[in-house]
């Protein structure tokens, strides 16, 4: 049985028709990334998983019911987000930015108790920030804002976590750190992870499966070895890439061709 | 934990600080004034000394509902500027600059001049033009997205209109009750009886509710989406909180005319102090707002040698420098 279950959407931005009859499950405790080139509508997507863009036809189930008839805060309980762009100037501290995922488990006058803090407080140790616990948001590094909203969305407790291009804008020791932490929350909490990323070789280290996206349509969905091809790619992102095996993993990887190696390219194909 | 203190123990070390010092206010309000000397009154306060009838009826039949009053307008109209400075993205608006005031202002002349009582008429087209100017702003706002400029630029402009309106108005009417012109202009407390004092009641339930949302209210800060995300119910916590302002503000202009800057110097100094945390600021702005305005209005009567000058004159000579002050600052660094 699928935890998240896209059927047939279609969504548009005005006239602008986004996706297209997008279908795809996804399994509880999957790590998931989807993948495909700018403009795609891989943010758009995961906008729709959250509930936070109306779908113009089709349905996103979570556990069997509609996004949207969940109301504001249940939907919260049960999936997390955390988007790629992040207020820097937002005038909080680490400690109380992460106390805020508390807030769909919280009563009416949302005051914090013990356990609250608890909590997050271990979520700051997962993520390692609980050294930043009282320095201000706009203080902090591009990696570790991201490990502070990724707190937060763990102090959220949802099984669901969506993120928006994580590891964008990090350095490779970041972002390793972020993926690990996706990896290890998956194994040890159960967690689901849908990721829109950039990176196709972090995608291919760590998903179970992907899904390629161009032009609002599902070119691809499957484990990175199916879709992760030279010939899939090369089409699909209209430029030469090559792939070989990852040395340790025997994941597939993918290289960049520029264009003064691109004469070599089918001579090196043949080799392969 | 590192650099957290709870928000329950903030709340309650905040509360029982401005509690003490709004006590402080309303003691000093009852107490001070042109006539009867303070001794006296403390010593009627406390109970003690001969009885004195003359006295007593200046505390409780005029100074008394004076401090209320001045409780009640400081305190809608410093959280007015709170929740319009979080919800606006805009640090310098507050509901006079931005002219809710204002509107509210107008209607409630064009209330009287339609001979309608206090309330609920009057009330009702107050709330109106409130209303009316806060839809005008906000679409000011939406069309050019995040600029401070258009919005504030407009909020003066409306400012500007409205006191023509409301000069044009009263000049133009022979009813007695439009009161003087200075009242409506700059704001007095002077009106205060205790007939008035029912229906500022009413903020009660906006300050109440107010506090309800004030977490949301952080997280909206976040960004719309991210808040939508984290369980914010976005467009129905925008509208409450703007129809409960402006009703809040609405209410106090029809007592007090436009007392401008208390929903700018009040947040500002309490964000300084307290930090963001609108769940702190809420309580925090309500009580040194309702203390600020009872110690403006003490300057306010006691200041002039002969009668008295409009609060708003106090409140304005405090705020509008500080709104330069604030210009500047995110001009420098924005």
């Amino acid at each position: 049985m699928s935890l998240i279950d896209i059927r047939a959407v279609s969504l548009q931005y005005g006239p602008r028709q986004v996706i297209r009859q997008v279908s795809v499950n996804i399994g509880q405790g999957e790590f998931f990334v989807i993948i495909g080139p700018n403009g795609a509508g891989k943010t758009t997507l995961l906008k729709a998983l959250s509930g936070l863009h109306p779908l113009h036809s089709g349905e996103v189930l979570i556990r069997q019911r509609p996004v949207g008839a969940y109301a504001r805060k249940e939907l919260a309980r049960t999936l997390a987000l955390v988007p790629q762009q992040i207020n820097a100037d937002f005038p909080f501290t680490v400690a109380e930015t992460v106390l805020m995922g508390r807030y769909p488990h919280l009563g009416l006058l949302a005051v914090e108790g013990k356990r609250d803090l608890q909590l997050a407080e271990q979520a700051m140790e997962f993520t390692e920030v609980i050294d930043l616990a009282g320095r201000r948001l706009g203080q902090l590094s591009g990696g570790e804002r991201q490990r502070v909203i990724i707190a937060r969305a763990i102090c959220q407790q949802s099984k669901i976590l969506l993120l928006d291009e994580p590891t964008a804008s990090l350095d490779p020791a970041h972002q390793l750190r972020i993926m690990d932490l996706m990896e290890r929350l998956r194994l040890k909490e159960q967690i689901t992870v849908v990721m829109v990323s950039h990176d196709l070789n972090l995608a291919s280290a760590y998903a179970d499966r992907l899904l390629l996206l161009k032009e609002g349509m599902v070119e691809k969905v499957g484990t990175p070895r199916e879709v992760l091809t030279s010939a899939q790619l090369s089409q699909s992102y209209g430029c030469t890439l090559l792939v070989d095996e990852h040395p340790l993993l025997g994941t597939p990887r993918v290289n960049l061709v520029p264009e003064k190696a691109t004469a070599r390219v089918t001579g090196h194909r043949e080799g392969v | 934990m590192l650099g957290y203190i709870p928000v329950y123990r903030k709340l309650i070390i905040v509360t029982l600080t401005l509690s003490l010092l709004l006590s402080v206010a309303v003691l000093l309000g009852l107490t001070c004034g042109s006539s009867g000397d303070t001794a006296a009154a403390w010593q009627l306060l406390l109970g003690r000394g001969a009885p004195d009838a003359t006295l007593e009826t200046i505390i409780w039949q005029l100074r008394w509902p004076r401090v209320v009053l001045a409780a009640g307008v400081g305190a809608a109209l410093s959280l007015g500027g709170l929740v319009f400075q979080a919800l606006l993205r805009n640090p310098l608006a507050e509901p006079y600059i931005l002219g809710v005031s204002g509107g509210s202002a107008v209607g409630a002349i064009l209330g009287i001049l339609a001979g309608f009582s206090l309330f609920p008429g009057m009330a009702i087209c107050s709330f109106a033009g409130s209303l009316a100017v806060l839809l005008l702003v906000l679409l000011l706002s939406k069309r050019k997205e995040g600029s401070s400029d258009a919005l504030l630029l407009g909020g003066v402009m409306v400012n500007a209109f409205c006191g023509a309106i409301i000069m044009f108005l009263i000049s133009i009417s022979k009813t007695v009750q439009v009161q003087k012109m200075i009242f409506w202009l700059m704001g007095d407390l002077s009106a205060a009886g205790t007939a008035s004092l029912p229906l500022l009641l009413g903020v009660i339930p906006c300050f109440l509710l107010i506090f309800m949302l004030a977490q949301p209210l952080n997280l909206l800060l976040t960004g719309r989406e991210t808040a939508s995300a984290m369980g914010v119910n976005v467009a129905v916590v925008t509208l409450v909180l703007l129809i409960t302002t402006s009703l809040m503000v609405s209410l106090t202009v029809c007592h007090s005319g436009l007392i401008g800057f208390v929903g700018l110097t009040i947040p500002h100094i309490l964000r300084l102090i307290l930090g963001s945390d609108h769940r702190v600021l809420v309580p925090a702005c309500l009580l040194t707002g309702a203390s600020y305005l009872i110690f403006c209005d003490l300057l306010a009567r006691s200041l002039p040698s002969q009668g008295e000058m409009a609060v708003g004159i106090v409140t304005a000579m405090v705020g509008a420098p500080l709104f330069i002050v604030l210009l500047w600052r995110e001009r420098r660094c924005p």
